[in-house]
């Protein structure tokens, strides 16, 4: 791709991680002010506020480009909200980055905040056969880790995989998490912790699965020549990819009870995941070889190691021999959740696909501190919602 | 005896003999639909606007499994007061249909029964009760006596 479509990250900032009992908002302005200071601008500077939706914490939560606006005091500023579940935050950046890009504002902020309830996120509620969320639960009782569990036993019946080695996942991820003070969970597990945890849909355990939780993430974006005069070495998104799946989708996704029917036409090779993060390096010009580090949306232990062979780090198989070689842990080949992940943070839900883009923006910044990759320039971000809204997006410096 | 009715109408047969899934065809590219499709087809280069009820394979291939550790929250229906006894979920794979479907195992089919690729049948079962009703779904078991 031309450097042109790029936009520089002027800013992050975060709310920490956790179950706070506050109202959302107070989260969002934490994080938004924190990013403001560290882009080096004042509210007022802020020409477009692109909000990423809750839907857990009424009106004020789907119109979040709005609330989060008011609550920092109205300028006339542009806004948007935007919803795609678990990749709101990402489609939030993507708004923000099209205005920029088509030159309608120099400098933008990106907001994404979640007061979450505790345990099984369930579907809203009345008598809805016509909505796949709806059948799943009433029908099947598949919730969430119902889907996990599926795609994590494929790893055992297929590729030899063990619970042991997701458990490793786990014990990895605990360790980043202890250096990051965004982080919910600041404690390290050993794979004993992780095996007498109980089951929640075999073969994972409790602590196989990301807990759901309060938090809050921001960035500045700008265009290059605003970002000129204010640094010299930006970290820039250099791809945003928010692809659907390709018909016919051949994997079953949350919340589907059935996937698509290969009758007619055949599947694309490529998964719904692997072509979210094929668009990614299609965009930016770049490919698996050039990463020095991944964040990608562990839901489950299991998941990591299929977001790695879907970035196409590897082949279908081996993510779990990277894993056993240490070749994903900050000091392997190719560090994945630095961060501590999902798996130490818990999910917010539009926080948390900005607080990957945080992430990386720090790591290249060399600013990462105690979970600094040692030179990271490239990195890319992996996430998935429901109903097809997924998101990668890659940062380069 | 309580009335017999299905969790969601349209579904699956009504005879236990031969039980199947109900799903819907395009008439113009043949791409099959579970659940149902009726008014447009979801092929992105079919503009097909008609539909036939197809009666899907009896049987299929497991494709993946695991069960619910935890009681899931409504609208799934449970007893709250009962013990709580996990269920197997499995995604079966129809080969002529190529699609996956999802659906909950027998009852005493537990995750130790199955494997990937083992062959399974489509079978009536009981989602819940009411004091009024029996709510039918469909279940997936073991083929060929195994289990």
């Amino acid at each position: 791709m031309s450097r042109e479509r790029e936009v520089v990250v002027l800013g992050a900032g975060m709310h920490p991680w956790g179950k706070w009992g506050r109202n959302f908002v107070e989260y969002g302005i934490k994080a938004a002010q924190d990013a403001l200071a560290d882009a080096g601008l004042e509210w007022q500077d802020i020409q477009y506020v692109s909000g990423a939706d809750t839907i857990r914490n009424g009106y004020p939560g789907f119109v979040a480009g709005a609330t989060f606006a008011q609550a920092l005091g109205w300028t006339g500023a542009r806004i948007s909200s935007a919803y795609a579940a678990c990749a709101s935050g990402s489609q939030a950046i993507a708004n923000a980055r099209a205005q920029i890009l088509a030159g309608l504002v120099d400098v933008a902020l990106v907001v994404g905040a979640d007061a979450a309830p505790k345990g099984f996120f369930a579907p809203v509620g009345g008598d809805r056969p016509d909505d796949p969320d709806w059948v799943r639960f009433h029908v099947l009782g598949a919730t969430n880790p119902t889907y996990f569990g599926l795609y994590a036993r494929r790893r055992i019946d297929l590729y030899g995989a063990t619970v042991e080695d997701f458990a490793k996942v786990k014990v990895k991820n605990a360790k980043n998490g202890l250096h990051n003070p965004n982080a919910r969970y600041k404690k390290a597990f050993t794979l004993e912790d992780v095996a007498a945890s109980p089951v929640v849909a075999d073969p994972l355990r409790l602590m196989d699965i990301c807990a759901t939780s309060d938090g809050a993430a921001a960035v500045v974006l700008c265009s290059k020549e605003f970002a000129a005069k204010r640094t010299t070495n930006p970290v820039r998104i250099s791809a945003v990819s928010t692809v659907t799946p390709t018909f016919p989708s051949a994997v079953i996704e949350m919340p589907d009870i059935a996937t698509d029917s290969s009758a007619a036409v055949k599947p694309n090779e490529l998964s719904f995941r692997a072509s979210l993060a094929h668009a990614a390096y299609e965009e930016a010009g770049l490919g698996p070889e050039d990463l020095s580090l991944a964040e990608v949306y562990d839901l489950s232990t299991a998941l990591e190691l299929d977001w790695i062979e879907d970035l196409a780090i590897c082949g279908r198989g081996e993510a779990e021999k990277l894993l056993r070689d240490g070749e994903t842990e900050i000091t392997g080949r190719i560090p994945v959740n630095a961060s501590g992940g999902l798996g130490s943070f818990g999910e917010a839900v539009p926080a948390q696909a900005i607080a990957q883009v945080c992430e990386l923006t720090w790591q290249l910044r060399g600013q990462a501190g105690a979970r600094q990759v040692e030179g990271a320039r490239v990195g890319i971000t992996a996430n998935q919602g429901l109903f097809g809204h997924g998101s990668s997006i890659i940062v380069t410096r | 005896m309580k009335d017999h009715k299905p969790v969601v109408p349209g579904w699956f047969t009504q005879d236990d003999e031969d039980f199947r899934l109900l799903g819907t065809r395009c008439t113009a590219c043949g791409t099959v639909f579970f659940p149902r499709q009726d008014t447009f087809c979801k092929n992105p280069a079919c503009a097909g606007r008609e539909f036939e009820e197809v009666r899907l394979s009896g049987r299929g291939t497991v494709w993946s499994y695991t069960n619910a550790g935890y009681r899931p929250p409504a609208p799934y229906v449970s007893d709250p007061d009962a013990e709580w006894v996990p269920f197997t979920i499995v995604a079966v794979q129809l080969a002529e249909e190529g699609m996956i479907v999802l659906g909950q195992a027998e009852p005493g089919v537990t995750v130790d029964d199955l494997t990937v690729g083992a062959e399974v049948e489509i079978v009536p079962g009981v989602l819940y009760e009411t004091d009024e009703q029996v709510y039918t779904t469909w279940k997936f078991k073991p083929a060929g006596g195994a289990a």
